[in-house]
C-alpha cells in the first residue's frame, strides 16, 4: 500500500526545514570556490586557490594529522571499551546494573565545556602534562556511550544460542566471542568506530581545553578566525570537513543496517 | 563398556526469578535420576515447561545442578564447562553460524581444536555427505531450507564424534511430512554411527517412533521411564496414560483383589482389570484406563461377552482408516472407542444403544 504523494502543509514545512538546515552548509561550500576574500554576494568568480593554499599550509596539515591520530586511537579504545560494556549490560544481570548503565550514559548529558574544564582541573591536579593524549582520553569518555549504544543494539537482536553452540563445539567463552560474536557484530563495531571517529574529529570545546600545544583541526580552525584574510581558507577547510564527516556517518549508518538485516536467521 | 553413557543422580535445578519485588525459586528439575546406556536412543518427553530442556542443558553443561550429580561416561561433570564435555548438541533453532559457510560451520569444532585445515575440511565434507548435503558446502546457512539447515546442525555435531549427542527438539520447526521423513532418517543415522542420542521432544508420537527408551517428565519430575511398549501398555499414572497416546479414564471401585488382577465395579457391572503399583484395597475408589482401540462395541442383544458396559452413541467421527465413537456410558462417564474400518465391522449411528467391552489385560488401574 503506497500513499499518494500529496502536497500537504506538512510537506511544505518539511522542505522548508531541510532548506534552512542545509542552507549554511551550501553557502559554505559555494563560498569556498569564490574568488574573493570577502564572504558576500555577488560571487566574484570560480577559483580553487583556497583549496590549493590549504594543501600548502603545513601548520594546518599538522593539525589534520593530530586530529586523525587522535580520532583513530580514541575511537579504537572507545569501541573496545564499548563492546565490553555492551556485553556486560546486555548479557549479564548483576547488582547495580541500572546504575552502571546510567553512569556509562552520563557523558551524553554533561555539557562538553563543563567536562573539559573538570578534566583540565583533574589533569592539572594529578600532574599530567596536557597533550593530544589528554584530549584523546577525554574523547574516549564522550564517545563511549555512543559506541556502547550502537553495539548493545546489535547484541540485543543476536541469538545467544550461537555462543552456546560455539562453546558446545569446544570453544572457550573467549573463543566463542572471538570466533562468533565479534565477526557477526563486526558491522556494528565498524559503525561504532566511525561514529566515535566523527565525534572526536569534530569536537572543539574539550579539545580546546586539553590539547596543550598540539592543536586539533577544530582548535586550529578557531584560532585562524582571528585573521580576516584567512577566512576563505577556513571556509574551504570547513567544507572539506563537512563532506568527510557526512560520508563517514552515512557509511556508519549503512554498516549498522547491513549488520542488522543480514544475519538475523538462526 | 559397562559404565553408563550418562547418569543423573538426584539432579535438581532451581532457577531464581524476580517476581515483583521478591525473588522466587522455580524448580525446573526435581530429584531426577536416570541412567542412559551406551548406544541408546533415549528420549526425554513431556509438555513444555516440564524440565526436559533443562535436563538436556544440565548434561550439555549450560546449567549446573543446584544439587545432585551429572556423570558422563563415568566421570563427574558437575563443574566441567560445556567445551570440555564429550557431548555435542543439536540446538532447537539449529544455531548455525550465519557468517560462516556450511562447510566451515561443520568444521568449526575441529577448527577450535586446531585440526589442520586440509584434514578438517575433508572430514567436514564427509560429514556433509553423510547427511546428503555433499554439494552444499560453500553456501551460507541462510541459503538453505529448514530441513537442510537441520542436517547441517546434525553434521556439525556428529563430525566431532561425541560420546553423546544431545538433540533439543531438532525437528520442531519442520513441517509434518519432512518431520516424519527426518524421524526415520535420524533413527537410521543413530544406528549407523552408534552414538548415544538423548532426544528432547514434546511430541509423543515422535518419541515412540524413534526411541529405545523414553522418560516422561511432568513439572520437573520423572513420571515413568521405559520402552515405548511399556509406556503405552503399562502406564503407571494418569499423566503418562493421557500423554502417551489416548486413554479413557473410568471411575470404578475395587471389589476384590486376586493376584495380578482385581475385580472392579462400575455401576452394577463387574469386570477385571490389571493392577499396577501400589496394590489397591477392596472397597477403594480408583480410576481405570482403557485405550480407545482396545474397546469393542456391540449391539446390546449380542451375548458373546460378559460384563460389558451399556451406553449411547453420542457422536460418530469418520477419520479414514478408522471411526471414532464417542459413547456416553450409563454410569455417567464418556469414553472414546476407535474401530478400524476393515469393512466387516458393524457400524453404528448417533443415538444407538450399544454395549462396550474390553479384555481384562487392557484395563489398567491407575493412581494419581
Amino acid at each position: 500500500m503506497q500513499q499518494k504523494a500529496s502536497f500537504s502543509p506538512l510537506s511544505i514545512y518539511f522542505w522548508c526545514f531541510v532548506f534552512i538546515l542545509f542552507l549554511p552548509i551550501i553557502l559554505l561550500i559555494i563560498f569556498s570556490f569564490n574568488n574573493s576574500v570577502q564572504l558576500v554576494f555577488p560571487l566574484k568568480g570560480f577559483t580553487l586557490q583556497w583549496y590549493q593554499s590549504l594543501s600548502e599550509n603545513t601548520e594546518m596539515l599538522k593539525a589534520v594529522r593530530t586530529s586523525i591520530i587522535l580520532g583513530f586511537s580514541s575511537s579504537l579504545v572507545a569501541t573496545i571499551l564499548g563492546t565490553m560494556t555492551a556485553i556486560a549490560v546486555v548479557r549479564y544481570s548483576f547488582p547495580g546494573r541500572s546504575f552502571f548503565i546510567a553512569v556509562s550514559a552520563m557523558p551524553l548529558v554533561i555539557p562538553y565545556v563543563i567536562l573539559g574544564v573538570s578534566l583540565l582541573i583533574m589533569f592539572h591536579q594529578i600532574g599530567v602534562h596536557l597533550s593530544a593524549m589528554t584530549a584523546g582520553i577525554a574523547h574516549v569518555v564522550i564517545s563511549l556511550p555512543y559506541a556502547t549504544l550502537v553495539i548493545a543494539a546489535r547484541l540485543v537482536g543476536f541469538p545467544q544460542n550461537l555462543e552456546e553452540a560455539a562453546m558446545d563445539l569446544g570453544a572457550t567463552y573467549w573463543g566463542a566471542l572471538l570466533r562468533v560474536t565479534i565477526p557477526i557484530c563486526f558491522p556494528a563495531l565498524m559503525a561504532a568506530f566511525l561514529i566515535c571517529f566523527t565525534i572526536s574529529f569534530d569536537e572543539f570545546a574539550i579539545a580546546s581545553f586539553l590539547v596543550g600545544t598540539q592543536p586539533t583541526l577544530p582548535v586550529y580552525l578557531y584560532s585562524q578566525l582571528r585573521f580576516p584574510t584567512r577566512l576563505p581558507l577556513v571556509v574551504s577547510l570547513a567544507s572539506l570537513l563537512m563532506v568527510a564527516s557526512m560520508v563517514i556517518v552515512l557509511l556508519a549508518e549503512w554498516l549498522r543496517r547491513a549488520g542488522q538485516t543480514a544475519p538475523r536467521k538462526g | 563398556m559397562s559404565e553408563c553413557s550418562v547418569e543423573l543422580r538426584q539432579a535438581t535445578k532451581t532457577f531464581t526469578t524476580k517476581r515483583g519485588a521478591n525473588l522466587e525459586d522455580v524448580l525446573a528439575v526435581r530429584g531426577l535420576s536416570l541412567s542412559i546406556e551406551p548406544g541408546e536412543f533415549f528420549t526425554l518427553l513431556g509438555p513444555s515447561g516440564c524440565g526436559k530442556t533443562t535436563t538436556l542443558r544440565l548434561i550439555a553443561g549450560f546449567e549446573t545442578p543446584t544439587s545432585g550429580d551429572v556423570f558422563i561416561q563415568g566421570k563427574l561433570m558437575n563443574k566441567v564447562p560445556p567445551y570440555q564435555r564429550p557431548v555435542n548438541t543439536v540446538f532447537q533453532n539449529y544455531a548455525l553460524f550465519p557468517h560462516l559457510t556450511v562447510l566451515k560451520n561443520v568444521a568449526f569444532g575441529m577448527a577450535v581444536k586446531r585440526v589442520p585445515r586440509v584434514e578438517r575440511e575433508k572430514l567436514a565434507q564427509q560429514a556433509l555427505e553423510l547427511v546428503q548435503l555433499g554439494d552444499m558446502g560453500d553456501r551460507k546457512p541462510s541459503q538453505l531450507s529448514g530441513g537442510q539447515q537441520q542436517r547441517v546442525a546434525l553434521a556439525r555435531a556428529l563430525v566431532n564424534k561425541p560420546g553423546v549427542l544431545l538433540l533439543d527438539e531438532p525437528l520442531g520447526a519442520l513441517d509434518l511430512k519432512l518431520r516424519k521423513a527426518m524421524q526415520i532418517e535420524l533413527k537410521q543415522l543413530q544406528m549407523q554411527v552408534g552414538i548415544t542420542f538423548i532426544y528432547v521432544t514434546h511430541d509423543q508420537e515422535e518419541a515412540l517412533t524413534m526411541s529405545d527408551r523414553v522418560a516422561v517428565m511432568h513439572k520437573g519430575v520423572l513420571q515413568q521411564c521405559g520402552t515405548p511398549h511399556e509406556l503405552y501398555e503399562k502406564p503407571v499414572n494418569q499423566f503418562v496414560a493421557d500423554f502417551i497416546g489416548e486413554s479413557n479414564f473410568i471411575k470404578a471401585k475395587v471389589y476384590r483383589v486376586s493376584g495380578n488382577e482385581a475385580l472392579v465395579s462400575v455401576g452394577r457391572e463387574y469386570f477385571s482389570a490389571v493392577i499396577g503399583e501400589p496394590q489397591p484395597q477392596a472397597g477403594q475408589e480408583i480410576t481405570i484406563s482403557v485405550r480407545p482401540e482396545k474397546i469393542v462395541i456391540n449391539a446390546p442383544d449380542a451375548s458373546a461377552h460378559q460384563g460389558g458396559l451399556g451406553g449411547l452413541v453420542e457422536q460418530v467421527i469418520y477419520v479414514g482408516a478408522d471411526t471414532r465413537y464417542v459413547i456416553n456410558l450409563e454410569s455417567g462417564s464418556t469414553i472414546v472407542a476407535r474401530v478400524q474400518n476393515t469393512g466387516n465391522v458393524e457400524e453404528f449411528v448417533k443415538g444407538d444403544a450399544v454395549m462396550v467391552y474390553w479384555e481384562a489385560e487392557d484395563a489398567h488401574i491407575l493412581w494419581f
